[in-house]
Parts: structure tokens; C-alpha cells; sequence
């Protein structure tokens, strides 16, 4: 009855022929990236770029992917939905993905820095962990005297 | 405002950390296609933000621009940035009805004059004003007494932001856009049949962390409705290329091949559906085989038919179309200028040139 499915060959093919598709576009911000690299090593400037700002097509996304490779950080986060960050084979540059939580992509970004900010602890965060550990301390000891 | 929430303190009670504000920070300025550099100065503007009183008026529409609002996405913080708003009437929404509205949407007024912010979706009828009403106040009146007091407008939806299918020949009801009979205020066209969510929430966001944004020549703001699908889309190389799909069902609609012989208005249609996507990013109608309708355009119910190529109408247009194929310049180009000088004229009397034709005429 399902008259949509598509027949399973067909839409292999169809995602192999798409997985193809180039805008041209991974070159130049591979040139991008290695300018910023240059910027972080001389004056210690991160430079973020937004992968959602141009238009990019599956194969310009596997030239990037082959180029950059994987690193020696792979960090999931859950926070409002799954992010994905990971530290590419060239380190000083990362791959920042943040998806919903129907894991849907919601904004992807190459940092390059020595760091992301969003891998460390939010000052905000951990007051507030503080403010419910001393919280949880003051259950507990208060439940040991009564 | 003193009594209302903070966005700060909703996200304390709501126990979201602050890397996740980032995140959504982050997100957010993907989607309003500012610059990351940006990201610090929305997130203190939105933790500071104060509740904003928001009266949303629904005119003549179908319901398809507040369905797909409030289907926006899974609890998330955008959830809360609608919850960082006081909508104080929505007559699709709320539970009262009638009078009650009515009284709620004036106290909202009275307390907020020269504040609150208006969303419209829906045309107005103007040939008869009787031919929509709400508690008996006709349209034209509800508007023009709720736009007094606001700071500005928000036109949600291409019905009320260029008179829409309402508007659509031969326009039986006398419907026009907001801004054809609001002139002292403000307005932002969020255009779409509907708009996309994300761009209706992102819109709403930018208003509250960083006030009204750049707006185009139509009046949307540039950073969802800057470029043209067609400049975005991924079947762009193969247009590049001339390889058409000629059918819904032929070998280059399998290859996935471009959809404009089969009538995309990518070419001449600035949105951003080919970047942000529907569905939480999913698809969009070119990436599900169907060319795109041109939605976020005025007239586009009666720009030469969905399924027909880019028309030129016969005449100068036509003539510069031909001069400009012949200087070299890519087929659609030349169809989105002539679709673009000839709106008001193309409804009537055009005829239907495809790729082919432009490409032997070069
Ligand atoms: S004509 Fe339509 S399908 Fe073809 S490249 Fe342009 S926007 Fe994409």
C-alpha cells in the first residue's frame, strides 16, 4: 500500500549520485580556514565561520571532511538536543554541529581556536551547581538531625 | 513592565544552563544570518529583554501562518522566546471570545500604549468591510485602531505583507497588504505561504534583542529574504549545466536534475527555505522534487501559472530578455529580471518562454 517508498535501488543510486554534487565552494573556505589558523598562531584571535551562511552541497561537504579529517577530540553534549564537537585533523580547528531535540541540524560552525567556549563550564553553570550542591548538603544534614 | 519576567530568570526556572543559552544564541544568529561575532551581544540583549506586549490580529487567512508558528519546533528556547512575549489577543488562540477578547485586546492597548508590537496575518477587505469581521469590528477598523498605539507592525504571511491569495485576481473582496493602509508605522513583511517558523520566531527575536531589522525594498528583513532561492539551491549546478528535468517523473527528475522547465520561481523567490529549510531542517520543496511557487513574492498567485516556466511576457519584455540571454547573462537571470519588472504587468497576457527557447535565441 506504502506507494511512496521508493524502490531501494533507485534512491541508493540517487543518493550516490547527489553525494556528488559540488558548489565549488570547499576550496575557498579551506583557504579561509588556513588564513584564520594563520590569525590564531600570530595573535591568538579565534575566528568563527558559519557553515549555514553558504551554500554547500554534499560533496563539497565530503572535500571538506576528506581534507580536515578527524582529530584526537570527539565530544558529544547534550544540552537541548544533542551537540557535536569535535576537533578536526588539523588541530586549532573544530567542528561545531548542534542539532534539535528531534536531531534535526539546527547550525553548524568551523571555530578555529585553541578552545571552543562552549566545551568549558559556564561561570553562570557552575554557580548555579554550587547554589543546589550546598542545597542537597543542607537536605542531607538537616535530615541527619532530625 | 516591572511585574513581568525576564527571559534570565524564565531560563532559571525552565533550569536551562547556560551553555545551552549559547547554543541557541548561536543557532539564532545562524538563522538571522548575522555573524557569529554577534552572538555575545544577542544573548545580553535577549537575557535583558523585558516581556513585550504582543496583540496578534487574524484577518482574512486560512490559519496556515499560526499552525505552522505554533508548530515550530520541540520545547526548545525558542518556545521560550515566545514565551518571553505577552501575547495578550490572539483570537485563534486564546480562550476567550467575542466581547471578552475584544476587552482583553484594548486593556493590552490602553497599557502598553506606544510599546506593544502587532502581528498581522490575513488580507483586509476593503471593497466591502462587511465581508470580515470580528465581534462585529470590521477589519479596516481593528487595524487601524490596534496600529495607533504600536511600536510597529509585524505582517506575518504573504496575505497580509502583499494581499495574498485574497488578493489574487480578480480579487473579489477588494483585499490589500497591511502596509496599504497602515503609513505612519513601522512594518516588517515576513512573507510565506506560510513562512517558515524558525523565520517568523527569528524575526520576532531580532525585534527583541536588537530592534527593527534591515528590511529590503519589500519590506523584509534581509538577512532571512537576502538572496534568491535559486543563488542557494542545490540543484544549482545542474542548471549551471542545462540539465532539466522535463517531467515529475522522467530520468532527470530521478537524477535530480533542476526543476525550472517545470516551473521553479527559485530564480526570481528571495527566501530562505534552500539554507534553513522546513520541518526542522528536513527538506524544502525543490529538495522533495516540486519546484518552488515563489511564495514570499507578491502577485505570485498570478505570476504566469506554477507549472509553467518563468514567463516573459510578450513586448519590451521580451525584447530585453533576448538582449540580455544574447550578453551572455544566464537564463534565469534573465527571467528573474523581466519576472521582477514586469510584476505588476505579468499577470495578464504573457507568454511562456522555457530554457530552451532563451538558449536557442542566444
Ligand atoms: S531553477 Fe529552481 S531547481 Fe533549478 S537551480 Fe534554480 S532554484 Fe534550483
Amino acid at each position: 500500500m506504502d506507494c511512496k517508498q521508493p524502490n531501494d535501488q533507485t534512491s541508493a543510486e540517487m543518493a550516490d549520485v547527489l553525494s556528488f554534487v559540488t558548489t565549488g565552494n570547499a576550496r575557498p573556505l579551506l583557504h579561509e580556514i588556513r588564513h584564520a589558523l594563520d590569525k590564531l598562531l600570530a595573535i591568538g584571535e579565534t575566528t568563527i565561520i558559519d557553515l549555514g551562511a553558504l551554500p554547500f552541497g554534499p560533496g563539497d561537504a565530503r572535500e571538506l571532511e576528506d581534507i580536515l579529517g578527524q582529530g584526537e577530540i570527539d565530544a558529544t553534549m547534550t544540552i537541548m538536543g544533542r551537540s557535536h564537537v569535535r576537533e578536526t585533523g588539523v588541530p586549532g580547528v573544530w567542528r561545531i554541529d548542534h542539532f534539535d531535540e528531534e536531531d534535526e541540524v539546527q547550525s553548524r560552525f568551523i571555530e578555529i581556536t585553541f578552545m571552543p567556549d562552549i566545551l568549558k563550564t559556564q561561570r553562570e553553570d557552575a554557580e548555579r551547581g554550587l547554589e543546589h550542591l550546598r542545597e542537597r548538603l543542607a537536605e542531607l544534614e538537616g535530615n541527619r538531625q532530625t | 513592565m516591572p511585574n513581568k519576567p525576564m527571559l534570565k530568570d524564565l531560563m532559571k526556572t525552565h533550569g536551562v544552563s547556560r551553555r545551552a543559552f549559547m547554543k541557541y544564541c548561536a543557532s539564532l544568529a545562524s538563522v538571522m544570518a548575522l555573524s557569529p561575532a554577534m552572538v555575545p551581544r544577542i544573548a545580553e540583549a535577549l537575557e535583558n529583554a523585558p516581556r513585550t506586549s504582543v496583540i496578534w490580529l487574524s484577518f482574512q487567512e486560512c490559519t496556515g501562518c499560526t499552525e505552522a508558528i505554533t508548530r515550530s519546533h520541540a520545547p526548545t528556547i525558542e518556545d521560550m522566546i515566545f514565551n518571553a512575549i505577552s501575547l495578550d489577543y490572539h483570537h485563534t488562540l486564546q480562550a476567550a471570545s467575542g466581547h471578552a477578547a475584544e476587552e482583553a485586546r484594548e486593556h493590552a492597548m490602553k497599557e502598553h500604549w506606544g510599546e506593544y508590537l502587532v502581528v498581522v496575518d490575513g488580507s483586509i477587505p476593503i471593497k466591502d468591510p462587511g465581508y470580515s469581521t470580528i465581534a462585529g469590528i470590521s477589519n479596516l477598523d481593528m487595524l487601524k485602531d490596534t496600529a495607533a498605539g504600536a511600536a510597529a507592525i509585524v505582517s506575518v504571511g504573504t496575505c497580509a505583507a502583499y494581499g495574498g491569495v485574497g488578493h489574487a485576481d480578480p480579487n473579489p473582496t477588494g483585499a490589500v497588504a497591511v502596509s496599504e493602509i497602515i503609513k505612519d508605522k513601522p512594518i516588517i513583511n515576513v512573507p510565506g505561504c506560510p513562512p517558515i517558523p524558525v523565520v517568523m520566531t527569528g524575526v520576532l527575536a531580532h525585534f527583541l534583542s536588537l530592534g527593527i531589522p534591515e528590511l529590503d525594498e519589500l519590506g523584509r528583513p534581509k538577512a532571512f529574504f537576502g538572496n534568491a532561492i535559486h543563488d542557494r539551491c542545490y540543484r544549482r549546478p545542474f542548471y549551471d549545466k542545462g540539465l532539466f528535468a522535463n517531467g515529475f517523473d522522467d530520468e532527470g527528475a530521478k537524477e535530480g536534475w533542476c526543476l525550472y522547465k517545470l516551473g521553479c520561481k527559485g530564480p526570481t523567490t528571495k527566501a530562505a527555505c534552500a539554507t534553513v529549510k522546513w520541518n526542522n531542517g528536513v527538506s524544502f520543496p525543490i529538495e522533495a522534487g516540486h519546484p518552488c511557487l515563489g511564495c514570499t513574492e507578491p502577485d505570485f498567485w498570478d505570476n504566469g501559472g506554477f507549472y509553467k516556466p518563468l514567463s516573459v511576457p510578450s513586448g519590451d519584455y521580451r525584447r530585453l530578455g533576448l538582449a540580455a540571454v544574447a550578453g551572455g547573462a544566464a537564463a534565469g537571470v534573465a527571467g528573474g529580471l523581466l519576472a521582477k519588472a514586469t510584476k505588476a504587468k505579468a499577470a495578464k497576457a504573457h507568454e511562456t518562454v522555457d530554457a530552451h527557447d532563451l538558449e536557442k535565441s542566444s
